[in-house]
């Protein structure tokens, strides 16, 4: 990741691999993409979240302070045929971070699933329940420290383990 | 509530009764939370107090195209709102992807979209490949073209067999079928599986294009036209076909942009919205071709655009064929590329690096990196981050099929039942890369 001074929006900016990057703080998430959106990114293609917990001391901007989760949202111009990517950092303490239902109705589902697999919190999402998992699943499967291998069966009215 | 109910209840996922319903849910469902058109507007459908039904459609129904399960409340025939459930072919793939080698990734992955595999293993590998900074040979690019388009014509004869199954043109399920199946043969002859073919990897592709190809593909590409024009004469002039869809299931550009929708979806409202013309990838800036779009945003605009996108691919694949160089057909880095078989015999070194790369796998340099390509249903990425090591420490697929299926509720509010069918088939969800 080559690092570029510009700030965008009045947030750190960087390339990785020739592909634009925006660091927003958690309090500023809401307002940058906001104004990202008036500049033409018409469309929220996706939205996603890496836990970190493992690899904490990734590279990033000085300005920014790693945390353990990263919400990633990619966004597309397609008037102006290019992509800006969020990085929002949310804290393992405090996992929240405003949904962005209102700019994009579209981030509902992805929203969703990052709650899902993930457990961050959107609030202001108008129906923040599981997607794939069923509603009654313990854990966020796609967490760093989400056991794997030997799980209790979870489904409703599975026999008790032997 | 009887036992049934309850066992296979999906508590808060579900569809709910209007009086237990927030606002904005209820305006999610209703399908009119877009820009310029707030909760409580107008809703054009009258809904009759007390009067209405929740059901279920799916996930054992013939046509939600596997196991999407859709909730809708009902006034007689007319939905007055349609939530989709999803997750019962969740398997967890993108935390299996974490546990595989970045070689292993693409047996992986292939699997999500298993109407389009070549494209799913296409976008992994460009990825891994822009994660590493290798070049790919030329003659690997051809042929990841060629794949691919051909991979796009199975597809979309797919869409066609199934949307005149579910419109009750059973003839033409069978002629797609024949037709697919023929792809599917060369499919079968290059990488020696009908599917799940793991035949693009990280670095080129599996093997070179077996004696014949040429013939063989030519061959297809000779046939097709023919059965492609009785197609038109058996559905696209039919009225009862026309009647079928023209007029259902209407989406605005501005509700396709909303919801993320992309491919034929976005197209058929007007928007000559296609990665491999807009962002080009691979060479298809050298080729010459035309993005199909549609004037209404209905079924028949959805069905019209992917008829004729098979036409445009079989102009793709010709000129791919007389353009695909000699060369090699994966890079020649051998800590990325398995030494040929013969060097195995004779040489230490090749024995140990075969060894490290199908037991270790090789090293991806830390980073992160989003890839997208058009798949036959939209823009399908791959959001892949490493951390150094021989494995991807995060792998994101975002599934096309998976945003587009959120544009159902707008598309079947106010429209029948027997419509909804149409509807469903009309935007191709695969319930394999909708769940992952």
């Amino acid at each position: 990741m080559s690092e570029e001074p510009a700030l965008i929006h009045g947030a750190p900016s960087a390339l990785s691999h020739g592909q634009l990057v925006v660091f927003p703080e958690r309090e500023r998430y809401l307002e940058v993409a906001g104004e990202l959106k008036d500049e033409g990114y018409d469309l929220c293609v996706d939205l996603t979240v890496v836990d970190y917990l493992l690899a904490i001391d990734r590279p990033c901007p000085e300005a920014v302070a790693p945390e353990r989760f990263e919400v990633v949202v990619n966004l597309l111009s397609t008037a102006g045929r290019r992509r800006a990517r969020l990085r929002v950092q949310v804290p393992e303490s405090d996992p929240t971070l405003p949904s962005l239902f209102d700019l994009w109705p579209g981030c509902e589902a992805m929203e969703r699933e990052a709650y899902d697999m993930f457990g961050i919190v959107f609030p202001g999402h108008p129906d923040l329940t599981r997607i794939l998992m069923p509603d009654d699943w313990e854990g966020h499967p796609l967490r760093k420290d989400y056991p794997v291998g030997r799980i209790p069966v979870q489904f409703k009215e599975a026999p008790a383990p032997r | 509530m009887t036992d049934l109910t309850r066992e296979t209840a999906e508590g808060a996922q579900e569809i709910r009764a209007r009086s237990e319903t927030s606002p904005v849910e209820e305006a999610i469902e209703e399908g009119v939370v877009l820009r310029g058109v707030k909760p409580g507007d107008d809703l054009d459908v009258e809904v009759a107090d007390g009067e209405t039904m929740i059901i279920n459609m799916g996930p054992q129904h013939p046509s939600t195209h596997g196991v999407l399960r859709l909730m809708l409340e009902l006034d007689g025939e007319t939905v007055l709102r349609c939530k989709p459930i999803i997750g019962y072919l969740h398997t967890g793939m993108e935390k299996t992807g974490e546990d595989l080698t970045y070689l292993q990734g693409a047996t992986n992955v292939t699997r999500m979209d298993y109407a389009s595999p070549l494209n799913n293993e296409l976008v992994f590998s460009l990825a891994v490949e822009e994660l590493l900074e290798v070049e790919v040979p030329e003659r690997a690019v051809w042929i990841r073209m060629l794949m691919s388009e051909l991979n796009r014509m199975s597809s979309h004869l797919l869409f066609l067999a199934t949307n005149g199954m579910d419109l009750g043109a059973i003839s033409m399920m069978i002629y797609g079928f024949r037709d697919r199946e023929s792809v599917l043969a060369f499919f079968e002859k290059v990488t020696g599986l009908r599917m799940n073919h793991n035949y693009i990897r990280p670095g080129g592709v599996a093997a070179d294009l077996p004696d014949g190809w040429r013939d063989d593909v030519l061959g297809i590409l000779d046939d097709l036209p023919a059965h492609l024009d009785e197609y038109d004469e058996l559905l696209t002039g039919q009225p009862i076909w026309r009647q079928r869809t023209q007029g259902v299931g209407v989406i605005t550009t501005e509700q396709a942009l909303a919801v993320g929708a992309t491919g034929p979806i976005l197209r058929s409202t007007g928007v000559p919205w296609d990665l491999r013309r807009a962002m080009p990838y691979m060479h298809y800036d050298e080729v010459d071709f035309d993005v199909v779009v549609g004037t209404y945003g209905d079924t028949f605009d959805r069905y019209a655009i992917r008829l004729n996108e098979v036409r445009e691919s079989i102009k793709i694949v010709r000129q791919v064929v007389d353009r695909i160089p000699p060369g090699d057909y994966r890079v020649q880095d051998k800590k990325v590329t398995p030494p040929p078989r013969a060097r195995i015999d004779e040489s230490m070194e090749a024995l140990i690096h075969h060894f490290k790369i199908f037991t270790e796998g090789f090293k991806v340099p830390e980073g992160e990196v989003y890839v997208a390509i058009e798949s036959p249903r939209g823009e399908l990425g791959c959001y892949l981050v490493s951390d150094g090591s021989a494995k991807p420490y995060r792998l994101h697929i975002r599934a096309p099929s998976f945003v587009n299926l959120q544009t159902l509720p707008h598309m079947m509010r106010g429209g029948l039942v027997a419509d909804g069918v149409a509807i469903i088939s009309s935007v191709d969800p695969i319930m394999g890369e909708v769940d992952r």
